[in-house]
């Protein structure tokens, strides 16, 4: 068992904080097209990669949770921490934009995640492990649906593609975040729990290229953008706040409160 | 005078009564036809403890289906019922039972095909041929990739014109 008051198990709280809180808050940003999608469908793509991340989210928090002890839960964590206690990456606190700007932003997220826990595999966790190794299944088809729109709107109207041009140029100097580790990604491999996320960026590039080049958008130039971060230490963009008040709103308003 | 119920149930036993609770979200497959149940422990007279694994990560019905299995157990005179979740090996497709894939059929839900047969798909590959749960037909056509649930996805058959789910390999 872990103690919860050393140095390794805060430092693990921290990682699985983070690992949560990126697909929390991605989940909740996609949650808002849930009826207003372009079509059907595609509304219904959407919201079912919502669920698989919160169930993601979930299992992270749970473990977070089990570590903490004490009155700490899922639920707490979700609903009661403020944005300097969440750790994800700017770029899924961004608001939606159009349909383009958030096929963009999950495509760029899923190809991240999906190497990012397939390094989590042979973790010295063994609940990392699981954890990534259940989610890769979903993750495999959040790639593939999200690659297949990316090609079908940059490679297809003039107003979709440039709708695509102005979302690259958008979204481009949040993605660099990803392969900057924070201190308890450091720790985490320095534990052999995570990989060393700076690694990732390669396979990464890689297959975020050959989609883009597939969809005729023009790939910006490596190491040329002056990438943002701050969102892995509890540093966020001024759109976290106000996706908090509304996720929290319930919980915040009314303690305690369930179904 | 209070009679002390003593549970004198075998694990053998237990997943036959298993096969009551169902999946809310496909009420005509048992747990143990979903293939979740992944282990039935009999710890003594008083204690049982039951392994589920999830089909998808968040599939809002494993909430329900645990308490189900908790309440079950209860009335059949356990004190403590355990429920523990695992999540590796991953819930796949290939453990649902046969019967529960007759089920599935019988009940206009297309089962899912072998996993080596369709999984990992390239991209834009032509979709996984479905049989029509209605009418037989392999001339059917993907219209959504995501369905109704995590689980399933949407086709619709170009002869008998019946939209229908499949239950996707996974
Ligand atoms: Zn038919």
């Amino acid at each position: 068992m872990y103690e919860p008051d050393n140095d390794d198990a805060a430092s693990l709280i921290h990682y699985l904080l983070y690992l949560g809180d990126n697909a929390l808050v991605l989940s909740q940003r996609n949650s808002a097209w849930c009826g207003h999608g372009p079509v059907l469908e595609q509304d219904i793509a959407i919201t079912n990669i919502s669920l698989d991340l919160i169930g993601q989210a979930r299992s992270f928090y749970q473990y977070a949770a089990s570590l903490e002890g004490k009155e700490v839960t899922e639920d707490t964590l979700a609903y009661l921490r403020g944005e300097r206690a969440y750790y994800n990456c700017l770029l899924l606190e961004l608001p939606n934009g159009d349909w383009g700007h958030t096929i963009l932003r999950q495509f760029f997220f899923s190809v991240f995640q999906q190497q990012l826990y397939k390094q989590l595999l042979p973790s010295k966790d063994s609940t990392i492990a699981a954890i990534a190794e259940k989610s890769l299944k979903e993750v495999a088809y959040h790639v593939r649906w999200s690659s297949e729109w990316v090609i079908r709107l940059g490679d297809g109207t003039e107003e979709s593609q440039a709708r695509m041009e102005k979302a690259l140029v958008a979204l481009w100097a949040y993605t660099g975040e990803f392969f900057q580790p924070a201190e308890y990604e450091l720790a985490a491999a320095r534990e052999g729990i995570g990989p060393v996320v700076a690694a990732l960026q390669p396979g990464w590039w890689q297959q975020v290229q050959e989609v883009l080049a597939e969809a005729t958008l023009q790939a910006p130039e490596q190491g040329k953008t002056w990438m943002q971060t701050g969102g892995k230490t509890g540093r966020h963009t001024e759109h976290m706040g106000y996706l908090l008040a509304e996720m929290q709103y319930l919980q915040r308003a009314y303690p305690g409160a369930t179904w | 005078m209070i009679m002390a119920i003593l549970a004198n149930i075998s694990a053998a036993e237990i997943k036959t009564l298993l096969e009551q609770v169902s999946d809310p979200e496909v009420p005509v497959l048992s747990v143990i036809d979903l293939g979740i149940v992944r282990d039935v422990w009999v710890k003594d007279e008083k204690e049982v403890q039951v392994t589920i694994t999830p089909t998808y990560s968040g599939c809002p019905a494993m909430d329900v289906i645990s308490m189900q299995i908790r309440m079950l157990l209860l009335e059949k005179g356990f004190e403590r019922v355990v429920i523990n979740t695992v999540l590796s090996p991953a819930w796949t497709t290939d453990w649902m039972s046969d019967a529960g894939r007759q089920k599935l059929q019988a009940y206009g839900i297309a089962p899912p095909n072998p996993v080596p047969q369709v999984c990992h798909q390239e991209l834009f590959a032509p979709h996984e041929a479905v049989a029509c749960p209605q009418c037989g037909s392999w001339n059917t056509r993907l219209v959504s990739e995501f369905g109704s649930t995590a689980c399933k996805s949407l086709y619709q058959c170009n002869d008998c014109k019946e939209p229908f789910d499949y239950f996707k390999c996974h």
